[in-house]
């Protein structure tokens, strides 16, 4: 989604990571790029939306909310993967440049203001167990705060980093989650990349560990960076 | 030197032994560490050294290094000193060090960090300020770039003495620019779009063609150009054809010429007397080197962020020859290396391509991602003895960059 506008932190990676992943399968896929002056096709089965500056989060988040097509496909239960500024966008607000309060699409149930100061850096957090994905690493750059309502869970609890502010790091409530591990957080866990594609597919045959053997080192290499 | 106060005198004297110091022992070329010295002495040293010149700001995400050298080279046809911190150091310490270093020189032609633009204005009044490009670079330590853009606003409604040279193509850079009294506005180009979908003065969608750019709420617009590119020429603000024909590869470095050549004008230099001294410059700090290493020619590249990465493929020899691309993530590089995936790497498919630097696990996830084959390596030298051909091109990150560089024989 919008790719003109929310795409600051290398956030086109997540979609080719799951397309690869998919496609070792044979799963077909058909990737389309919505730009925010398109309409947002109704038939996705995984809509993401990533990372951008505080002017394109407040645009694209008006857009989206006029358009009424990402809340609707989330309604009838596609997979929403969003990131960072597009994480606090599908919550129920969020804060603008001067911090006031800007409406968000209500589609997870959060909250998200201004922090006192930067997160910037490595993370590294332990997944809810009940999804059942390895650790993640990743690297978050954001100011917000972010509050979980009684209808989010936390997809983390951080070891390393900020995440949310509270000790927890991103949401997730039916298909739909969200994270501040920005930009292509899917190359550096595959495992959540795969929790996405099998939400839209159904179960899925492992890979070939050839196919997974340079992520895996990059997975490895990072965890043992910040393990010291 | 005598026209300083003594205390600024001191300063420069202790920076450049600092200075001195530093280059023989093989650490660095000097200028950070003398400078950094001398501003200990004197806090006011950089305002000391720079009042009574006719003082240029460089700056901009890409091209900042190799236009501040064009641009000394163009003002060089005047016949007169220039002093330059022509080896990149561009905040403040670096600044006072090339001033320091060229006491008697009348004009003084400076890389700027984006960030000190505002710092750097105040200090040094600047005759002429040079705003080339923004786009995303290192942002787990950089403000956001609009940000940045509000902030030179600021600095350049304050300095009414000051005419500002700025690329049009780019709207951060025209937003910013829009703020001065005095504006020639040059046609620079700008390649990589994708962060400027939005309308600085107002958030909207900006409407692109092939006319430039026009936001479609708030009437923004690209301003009229008086200095444009016309295939290997550029056209002046008197409406003359100058056949360019530099040492310098690629369409960055034609723009960035035409910038040079605008700065001369401003100062009584035509193209036809600053044009001849532009030829000359075959390499900056490193950048379009070509190195013998091991029978083989070796050609260094430096691309730091996607827009420089884009640039830089723009340059690279025709394939098959081979490219070696290295990544590290240090300070100086951002920690970040997200920006990776912001590269489309598939032009890249047909040659030989080997990796190196400390984040090259992180590149091979990318290529792989891209379906461009690769090949892991240990450094310069182990892809240069995997080369078949005559030839390696080298695109390198700041910091990995300069490794080779130095593995090279601190090649210029």
């Amino acid at each position: 989604m919008y790719p003109d506008l929310l795409s600051t932190y290398g956030d086109r990676g997540n979609l080719l990571v799951l397309r690869r992943r998919a496609e070792l399968r044979g799963i077909e896929v058909e990737a389309i790029e919505v730009n925010a002056d398109q309409p947002v096709p109704g038939q996705g089965d995984i809509y993401l939306i990533g990372g951008g500056e505080d002017l394109p989060q407040i645009l694209a988040a008006n857009r989206l909310r006029a358009d009424g097509g990402l809340a609707s496909a989330a309604s009838r239960g596609a997979v929403v993967f969003a990131v960072c500024a597009g994480y606090q966008v599908i919550g129920d607000f969020f804060g603008g440049v001067e911090g006031e309060r800007v409406a968000g699409l209500g589609i997870l149930d959060i909250s998200s203001g201004r922090g006192d100061r930067r997160g910037v850096g490595e993370v590294v957090a332990d997944v809810d167990p009940a999804l059942g994905v390895p650790r993640l690493t990743g690297f978050e750059n954001h100011q917000g705060v972010t509050k979980l309502g009684s209808g989010a869970r936390p997809l983390a609890r951080v070891t390393l980093g900020v995440g949310n502010g509270d000790g927890t790091e991103g949401a997730y409530a039916g298909k739909v989650l969200g994270t501040y591990l920005h930009g292509p957080a899917l190359a550096r866990n595959p495992g959540l990349a795969d929790l996405l594609l099998s939400w839209a597919v159904g179960p899925l045959q492992p890979l070939d560990p050839d196919a997974e053997e340079w992520a895996s080192r990059l997975r490895r290499e990072r965890l043992a960076a910040v393990d010291r | 030197m005598t026209r300083l106060p003594l205390r600024a005198r001191v300063a420069t004297a202790v920076g450049g032994a600092a200075g001195r110091v530093s280059r023989l022992t093989g650490r660095g070329d000097g200028s950070v560490i003398g400078g950094l010295l001398g501003l200990r002495v004197e806090p006011g040293l950089l305002r000391l050294l720079a009042a009574g010149r006719k003082v240029v700001l460089v700056t901009g995400t890409n091209g900042k290094t190799t236009t501040t050298r064009l641009i000394t080279a163009g003002l060089s046809a005047l016949g007169q000193e220039v002093a330059s911190n022509a080896f990149g150091a561009n905040m403040e310490a670096g600044l006072a060090s090339a001033l320091g270093r060229a006491p008697d020189a009348p004009y003084a032609v400076l890389e700027t960090d984006e960030r000190y633009l505002p710092t750097v204005i105040e200090a040094t009044s600047p005759q002429v300020v040079v705003l080339l490009n923004l786009s995303r670079d290192q942002m787990d330590r950089a403000a956001e770039i609009w940000l940045t853009a509000r902030q030179w606003r600021q600095a350049l409604a304050a300095a009414p003495d000051c005419t500002v040279i700025a690329n049009a193509d780019d709207p951060l850079i025209a937003w910013a620019a829009s703020a001065a009294p005095r504006v020639t506005w040059v046609a620079a180009g700008q390649r990589w779009h994708e962060d400027s979908w939005c309308c600085p003065r107002c958030g909207s969608h900006l409407c692109r063609d092939e006319l430039g750019w026009r936001c479609g709420e708030c009437g923004f617009a690209r301003p009229a150009t008086r200095w444009a590119l016309s295939g290997d020429a550029v056209v002046d603000e008197a409406g003359q054809s100058h056949e360019l024909s530099l040492a310098l590869p690629g369409r960055a470095n034609r723009s960035n010429a035409m910038v040079a050549l605008a700065v001369a004008a401003h100062f009584g230099a035509g193209a036809d007397q600053a044009l001849p001294c532009l030829r000359e410059v075959r390499s900056v700090a490193g950048r379009y080197t070509q190195v013998q290493r091991h029978g083989r020619l070796v050609r260094l590249l430096l691309a730091k962020n996607p827009a420089g990465w884009l640039e830089a493929f723009d340059v690279l020899a025709a394939g098959p020859v081979p490219v070696l691309l290295a990544v590290n993530a240090q300070m100086p590089d951002g920690k970040d290396t997200s920006w990776l995936w912001d590269v489309d790497y598939r032009v890249l498919r047909g040659r030989p391509v080997f990796i190196t630097g400390e984040r090259r696990l992180d590149l091979a996830v990318r290529l792989e991602a891209d379906q461009v084959p690769f090949e892991l390596t240990d450094g310069i030298d182990a892809a240069v003895d995997l080369v078949t051909g005559g030839e390696l091109d080298v695109i390198a990150n700041y910091t990995a960059f300069q490794h080779i560089r130095v593995i090279l024989g601190r090649a210029e």
